[in-house]
C-alpha cells in the first residue's frame, strides 16, 4: 500500500519535472511553425536588410538585431563591474549589520516592475541625459542600457554572491596565513575560485537584459536605425522585443508581417538559448571540478 | 486592499468569460446580441477618451447597458472586431480592403459610421520660435530631407521627429496625407530615425521637454504645454491654426473623420447606442473633448 502511494507520488513529481521540457518543445515548435514561413515570403536579402517599416513591406530585421545587441552589450558593461563589486562587498567585506540591510534592498530592487523603471526613465533620466550630454533627444540606446543595467544588477549580485559564499573558508584562511591582505585575498583567491559562478551570474544578467521589453520600449525611442557608428549609442534604436510587443497586437493572423514577427521571436529564442546553455555549461564545469577536489 | 484588488480582478475575469460565451451562443442562434446588454468597444487611441465619455454618459441614462472601452490603436480594434472579441471597433482610419476580406471570411460585413471629426495638430516645443509651416515643409522634415531647424528659419538645432507607432490610425493618416501629400503614386515613408512612441502622452511629454522635437497628434490630445503650428496647404497660402471652425469649413488642411465599425448592420442595444452617439446629445461631447461634431450642425 505504502509503496503504491510512493510510486504515484514519485511518478507525478517526474511528470511535473518533465512537463517543462514538453513546454519548451511545444513553444519551439509553435515558433517554428509560425516563423519559418517568413523565409519563404520575404527574400533573404530583404529580410537581412537595414530598413524596417512593415506596413509598407520593408522587413529588414538587421537594425532590430543590432539595437538589441547594442543595448544588451552596454548594459552588461555597466552592470558587470557594479554587480560583481556589490556581491564582493556583501559577501566578503561588509560587516553583518550592513549586510542585513543591503541584501533585502537589492532584493527589493529586483522586484521593481520594469514599467515603473521605464516611467522614471522617460520622465527623469531621459531629460537629464539630454541636457547634460547635449543630445538631440534623451530617448537613446544609452538611456536604455542604463535602465537595463539597473534591472540586471540584482540578478548578477544575488548569483555572484552565492558563488562567493560557496568558496570554502579554508581558501581565505590559507591566503591570509600566507600574509595576503584582504584585497589580495579577494582578487587573487576568492574571486578566481568563484569565477565560474560569477560568469554564470553575468550570463543570466545578459539574458535578463536581452529579454527585457517594457522599460526598453519606453526609453529607447524605437526608431529602427542601423547602429553602425559610435554615435549610434547616443541615438534612438529599436530592439527586437519592443518591436514584437508593439506590433503583435495590430497584425492580421498569418500575414507576412505576422510571420516575420515570429521569425524575430525565433532569433530571440536562439540567442537566449545560447546564453542559457553557456551559463549551465559553465556551472556544470564548476561542479565537476569541485567533485574532483573533494 | 490587495486582497480586494485580486477579488475584483477575478470577478472581472469571470464576468468577461461569461459574457464572451454568451455572445458566442447568441451568434450561433443568429439573434446577435439582441438579448445582451454588454457592449465591448475597442480600437483607436485617438477616440478612446471620447468613447469613454460616451460610454459613461450612456450607462448613466441606461443603467441596463454595460459598455467597456479600451484603446490600443485602430489596427488593434479591427483585428479584435474580425476575430469576434468585440462588438464595435473605434477607428481613426477607414478599414482596409484586406481587413474587409478577413471580416467576410469570418462571416460578416463591417459597417461604417462617422462619429466625429478630428484635426491633426503639428506641435513643437514652446521655446521653438517656429510659428507656421507649409504641409510640404512638414513632409520634408518627416522624410528626413530637412534636419535642422535653421533650414526653416529657426534656431540652429537638430530636428527630432516624433510619431505614433505604426498600429495607429493617426500614423497612417499622416503618412498618406502629409508625407505623401495625398498622392497615391508617392511611395515616400517616414525617415528611419523617426522616434515611434507607444502613446499620445509620450509624444506630448517629449515635445513639452525637448526644444528639438516636432510631433503630431489629434487636436483632442494637445495641451497648453506645447505649441501648435499653423499650417498652409501650399507656399503662399494662408497659415491656419486648427479650431472647430477651421476644421468644419475645411480651411485647416489636415483633418479627418473618426469612425465606428460594427459587425454587420447593428441591431438592438448597439443600434440604440450608435443612434444616441450621433444625436445632438452625443455629439455635444465631441466639442467638450477637443473634437469636432459630424455634420456641422453647430
Amino acid at each position: 500500500m505504502k509503496s503504491k502511494s510512493e510510486h504515484i507520488i514519485s511518478r507525478s513529481i517526474m511528470i511535473a519535472g518533465m512537463s517543462s521540457i514538453l513546454f519548451i518543445l511545444l513553444i519551439f515548435l509553435f515558433l517554428l511553425k509560425e516563423g519559418t514561413p517568413a523565409l519563404m515570403e520575404v527574400p533573404l536579402g530583404d529580410l537581412f536588410s537595414t530598413r524596417w517599416y512593415p506596413i509598407e513591406n520593408y522587413f529588414g530585421i538587421l537594425p532590430l538585431i543590432g539595437g538589441s545587441l547594442l543595448v544588451t552589450f552596454f548594459s552588461i558593461l555597466i552592470a558587470l563591474p557594479l554587480g560583481v563589486c556589490t556581491a564582493v562587498y556583501i559577501a566578503e567585506i561588509a560587516p553583518p549589520a550592513i549586510k542585513q540591510v543591503l541584501k533585502p534592498i537589492i532584493e527589493i530592487l529586483a522586484g521593481i516592475p520594469s514599467v515603473v523603471l521605464g516611467f522614471i526613465g522617460i520622465l527623469v533620466l531621459a531629460p537629464f541625459l539630454r541636457n547634460i550630454l547635449n543630445l538631440p533627444t534623451g530617448l537613446t540606446a544609452f538611456t536604455g542600457a542604463l535602465l537595463l543595467a539597473f534591472i540586471s544588477i540584482p540578478t548578477i549580485v544575488s548569483i555572484a554572491e552565492d558563488a562567493l559564499y560557496a568558496v570554502p573558508q579554508s581558501y581565505r584562511e590559507a591566503a591570509i596565513a600566507l600574509g595576503a591582505t584582504q584585497w589580495e585575498t579577494i582578487w587573487g583567491v576568492t574571486l578566481p575560485a568563484a569565477r565560474t559562478g560569477v560568469l554564470t551570474a553575468v550570463m543570466l544578467g545578459i539574458g535578463r537584459s536581452l529579454g527585457e521589453t517594457m522599460a526598453v520600449m519606453m526609453v529607447t525611442g524605437n526608431a529602427p536605425v542601423m547602429p553602425n557608428k559610435i554615435m549610434s549609442f547616443f541615438l534612438p534604436i529599436r530592439t527586437m522585443t519592443a518591436t514584437i510587443a508593439s506590433e503583435m497586437g495590430e497584425v492580421a493572423t498569418s500575414s507576412t508581417h505576422y510571420h516575420v514577427l515570429f521569425f524575430i521571436g525565433i532569433i530571440l529564442f536562439f540567442l537566449s538559448l545560447i546564453i542559457n546553455v553557456s551559463a549551465s555549461w559553465i556551472s556544470l564545469r564548476r561542479r565537476s571540478r569541485e567533485q574532483l577536489v573533494s | 486592499m490587495r486582497r480586494f484588488a485580486i477579488i475584483l480582478l477575478i470577478a472581472t475575469f469571470i464576468f468577461t468569460v461569461s459574457c464572451t460565451t454568451e455572445n458566442f451562443d447568441s451568434s450561433k442562434t443568429n439573434s446577435d446580441t439582441t438579448n445582451s446588454t454588454y457592449i465591448q468597444n475597442k480600437g483607436s487611441d485617438t477616440l478612446v477618451n471620447l468613447a469613454l465619455a460616451w460610454a459613461e454618459e450612456y450607462q448613466r441614462i441606461h443603467p441596463d447597458v454595460e459598455i467597456s472601452v479600451t484603446g490600443g490603436g485602430s489596427g488593434t480594434g479591427f483585428t479584435a472586431l474580425i476575430n469576434g472579441t468585440i462588438d464595435i471597433a473605434n477607428a481613426s482610419r477607414q478599414i482596409k480592403p484586406e481587413e474587409i476580406e478577413q471580416a467576410q471570411a469570418n462571416g460578416f460585413e463591417p459597417v461604417e459610421f462617422v462619429v466625429a471629426n478630428d484635426a491633426i495638430a503639428v506641435i513643437v516645443n514652446r521655446n521653438n520660435p517656429i510659428e507656421e509651416l507649409t504641409l510640404d515643409q512638414v513632409a520634408q522634415i518627416y522624410k528626413g530631407e530637412v534636419n535642422n531647424w535653421n533650414e526653416l528659419g529657426g534656431e540652429d538645432r537638430p530636428i527630432v521627429r516624433l510619431s505614433r507607432e505604426t498600429n495607429s490610425g493617426t500614423h497612417i493618416y499622416f503618412l498618406e496625407e502629409v508625407i505623401r501629400l495625398g498622392s497615391k503614386e508617392d511611395k515616400s515613408i517616414f525617415s528611419a530615425d523617426t522616434l515611434l512612441l507607444p502613446s499620445s502622452e509620450g509624444i506630448i511629454s517629449e515635445v513639452r521637454d525637448n526644444p528639438n522635437a516636432i510631433g503630431y497628434d489629434g487636436l483632442g490630445y494637445v495641451t497648453a504645454d506645447v505649441k501648435t503650428v499653423a499650417l498652409a496647404k501650399q507656399t503662399g497660402g494662408d497659415y491656419i491654426l486648427p479650431t472647430v471652425k477651421t476644421v468644419l469649413d475645411l480651411t485647416y488642411p489636415i483633418s479627418r473623420s473618426l469612425f465606428i465599425y460594427t459587425r454587420g448592420n447593428p441591431t438592438g442595444a448597439i443600434q440604440d447606442y450608435l443612434t444616441w452617439i450621433l444625436s445632438s446629445e452625443g455629439q455635444a461631447f465631441t466639442t467638450k473633448l477637443g473634437f469636432v461634431p459630424v455634420g456641422g450642425t453647430e
